[in-house]
């Protein structure tokens, strides 16, 4: 097991630069989930500490050895890819114990150690058959079988989850938590999926073109999101934006509807700002403001409503029974101690 | 060409399972459409072997003499020209030496494409993609003139009238067509399951010889079958570069030796065609799944 540390780093392919400095401190025996947007680099910055990729600036060290030309072999790393990349001809064992006989392991070392990741994972009785005899769901873990027989200091995972289906999803990402909860290896994790980073991770780091946008736990990225992109991504249904400016001790919305402003937040009289609110802190209240009802949406543990909330369209989740029909209008408010900031031109949260 | 009439048959037999609209799918429009033309194409291409096989059985005089004798047909079948052809000339001999020349220009050229391939596919280096387009204009050059230069080579080396010469010749067209067929073959591999293996602590030779070359299994094959054919039937090199009777190929030993002067030994000649196919025909009916399998379909993972 060891530390990671992504220093400063650059990519570059040819002259587009794809990462603009990218700095992540990752603890030993840390889940991090590298979480953003097709396209934002997530998958390249693991591919670079992973020895795939080269680094064109900064440095990547694991454990307390800068790694940037040392080859992937060295690292002791084992990596999870997407499509899971299961040698075809060679059966689940052969796929397990593979780098281990590339290594010359003792043939009772590696047979041991086979055995106990079969176990582990459930795949005991499929250690003979072919990769393509096998369903999704276990070809994902024989590719993480080959993983752990490996005993790395850093497990990678490249969007493992993406090509199963949403139930087995679900079942392999409590798998894949318990796994770590019980090798307590070091594990970085790339997935552009929201709800899996917030599920699975210790550490989320939230990318979008090229930067890191925030670092931090789940729930800290979901209470105290840095900045509007941040704040959009993190939560499902997403965190509603109202535009406006500050007025007084009050938000001015742009159609001229005032919403409350709890302690904290910041910005001064007359800046324009943007009103963040996440779906779950409207309260139903009769002296609230009027929102016009477009969409019901019952999923019997809550109740979420599409409206037209000052001068924009709103999600808003209630636990409550909702028995307006569309076209009518509740009242409600917002949790106004709940409620973010943001600046409106620089899109980052504004404390007071 | 059974696989391909199966293959039609399928599609058409899915096609009469849809809806009714399909109805005026009838058996004659599918023999009209699909089995007098395939039944053409057969005896098209199948009818010069035909011809060839029943010359080879058929006595001189039955040969010349198309009013009394049915020239599609053996009337007193004979073996005589199999006799003559393997006990009067060197056939045996021109056998051999045409199977090992192709064999080992066959295994010359496949070895040595193998890495060229993986290297310009996989290793990516710097103007590998302008060895590619060399390699493959090499391809364009016709034997026909690059022969002359090559025969001067093979002069300066000594290795005149040596099969030897024609080992080392037949590469400069094998190589290119097998460089391109694998090329394209490696290409179909999930370059994932090579960077698994890096990861997994293989080199590059391992890489190759454990994950790449296991899975490009058809591509081998059918770039072996390729540079085999294409040695086997090679006709002007070994024109040019062998000169004793002992030495030739077979294509080129069937017509320099068994043409007399302006006399065709007719029954000879088509007995030592006949023969020298058979052994070409075999590896094709044995390799023809994975042949197909090469030309239409990718690594499946």
């Amino acid at each position: 097991m060891a530390t990671v540390s992504i220093r400063d780093v650059f990519k570059r392919f040819g002259s587009t630069e794809v990462l603009h400095g990218v700095s992540v401190e990752i603890e030993d025996g840390e889940f991090v989930i590298l979480v953003g947007p097709s396209g934002c680099g997530k998958s390249t910055l693991l591919r670079m500490i992973a020895g795939l990729e080269n680094i064109s600036g900064g440095e990547i060290a694991i454990g307390p050895r800068v790694v940037n030309n040392v080859a992937p072999k060295e690292r002791d790393i084992a990596m999870v890819f997407q499509n899971y990349a299961l040698y075809p001809h060679m059966s689940v064992r052969d796929n397990m114990a593979f780098a281990l006989a590339i290594a010359n392991a003792p043939k009772a070392l590696i047979d041991e150690k086979v055995a106990r990741a079969a176990q582990i994972l459930g795949l005991t009785p499929y250690l003979n058959r072919y990769p393509r005899q096998l369903s999704g769901g276990q070809r994902q873990r024989v590719a993480m079988g080959r993983a752990i027989v490996r005993d790395p200091q850093v497990f990678l995972f490249d969007e493992p989850l993406s090509n199963l289906d949403a139930k087995l999803r679900v079942a392999m990402r409590a798998e894949i938590k318990e796994l770590h909860q019980r090798l307590q290896t070091t594990t970085v994790y790339v997935t552009h999926d929201q709800i899996e980073a917030m599920t699975m991770a210790d550490k989320i780091v939230v990318m979008n073109s090229g930067n890191v946008e925030q670092i931090g736990a789940p729930l800290e990225l979901y209470d105290h999101p840095n900045n509007l992109f941040v704040a959009g991504f993190i939560g499902s249904p997403s965190m509603n934006f109202v535009k406006g400016k500050i007025s007084g001790n009050a938000f001015l919305s742009d159609n001229g509807t005032r919403l409350p402003l709890g302690h904290g937040q910041g910005g001064s009289d007359g800046q324009a700002t943007i009103y963040g609110i996440r779906p779950e802190h409207f309260l139903l209240d009769p002296a609230g403001v009027p929102a016009k009802v477009n969409v019901l949406e019952p999923t019997g543990s809550e109740t979420q409503v599409m409206a037209e909330f000052a001068g924009g369209n709103i999600v808003a989740a209630f636990r409550e029974r909702i028995t307006a029909r569309p076209g009518e209008t509740i009242h409600i408010t917002p949790n106004a101690a709940l409620a973010h900031i943001f600046d409106a031109a620089t899109g980052k949260r504004l404390i007071a | 060409m059974t696989e391909a009439t199966s293959a039609t048959e399928a599609t058409f037999a899915k096609s009469t399972d849809a809806p009714e609209h399909l109805s005026w799918d009838s058996g004659l429009r599918r023999t009209i459409t699909v089995y007098i033309p395939l039944a053409l194409f057969v005896i098209g291409l199948l009818f010069p072997f035909y011809w060839m096989t029943i010359t080879s059985f058929k006595p001189d005089h039955e040969m010349y003499d198309y009013k009394q004798f049915n020239p599609f047909w053996v009337n007193s079948p004979t073996l005589n020209n199999i006799k003559v052809l393997l006990f009067e000339t060197r056939y045996p001999q021109w056998l051999i030496t045409t199977m090992s020349v192709a064999a080992a220009s066959t295994f010359l050229s496949v070895f040595s494409s193998v890495l060229a391939a993986y290297a310009i596919e996989r290793l990516r280096f710097t103007g590998a993609k302008h060895v590619g387009l060399a390699i493959y204009l090499a391809y364009m050059v016709p034997p026909s003139i690059l022969f002359i230069p090559l025969a001067t080579l093979i002069f300066q080396f000594g290795l005149f009238d040596n099969p030897i010469a024609l080992v080392l010749t037949y590469p400069t067209f094998l190589v290119p067509f097998c460089t391109w067929l694998l090329i394209g073959y490696f290409k179909s591999i999930p370059y994932e399951l090579e960077e698994c293996a890096l990861i997994d602590g293989a080199s590059r030779l391992q890489i190759l010889w454990r994950i790449t070359l296991p899975l490009a299994v058809p591509g081998l094959i059918s770039a072996g079958i390729f540079a085999f054919t294409l040695s086997w039937n090679e006709f002007i090199y070994a024109l040019a570069f062998i000169q004793s009777t002992e030495n030739k190929t077979v294509p080129v030993a069937i017509l320099t030796e068994l043409v007399t002067g302006d006399v065709y030994q007719w029954g000879a000649l088509m007995a030592g065609s006949l023969l020298g196919s058979v052994p070409v025909a075999i590896i094709y009916s044995f390799f023809v799944e994975y042949y197909v399998s090469s030309m239409t379909g990718a690594v499946k993972e």
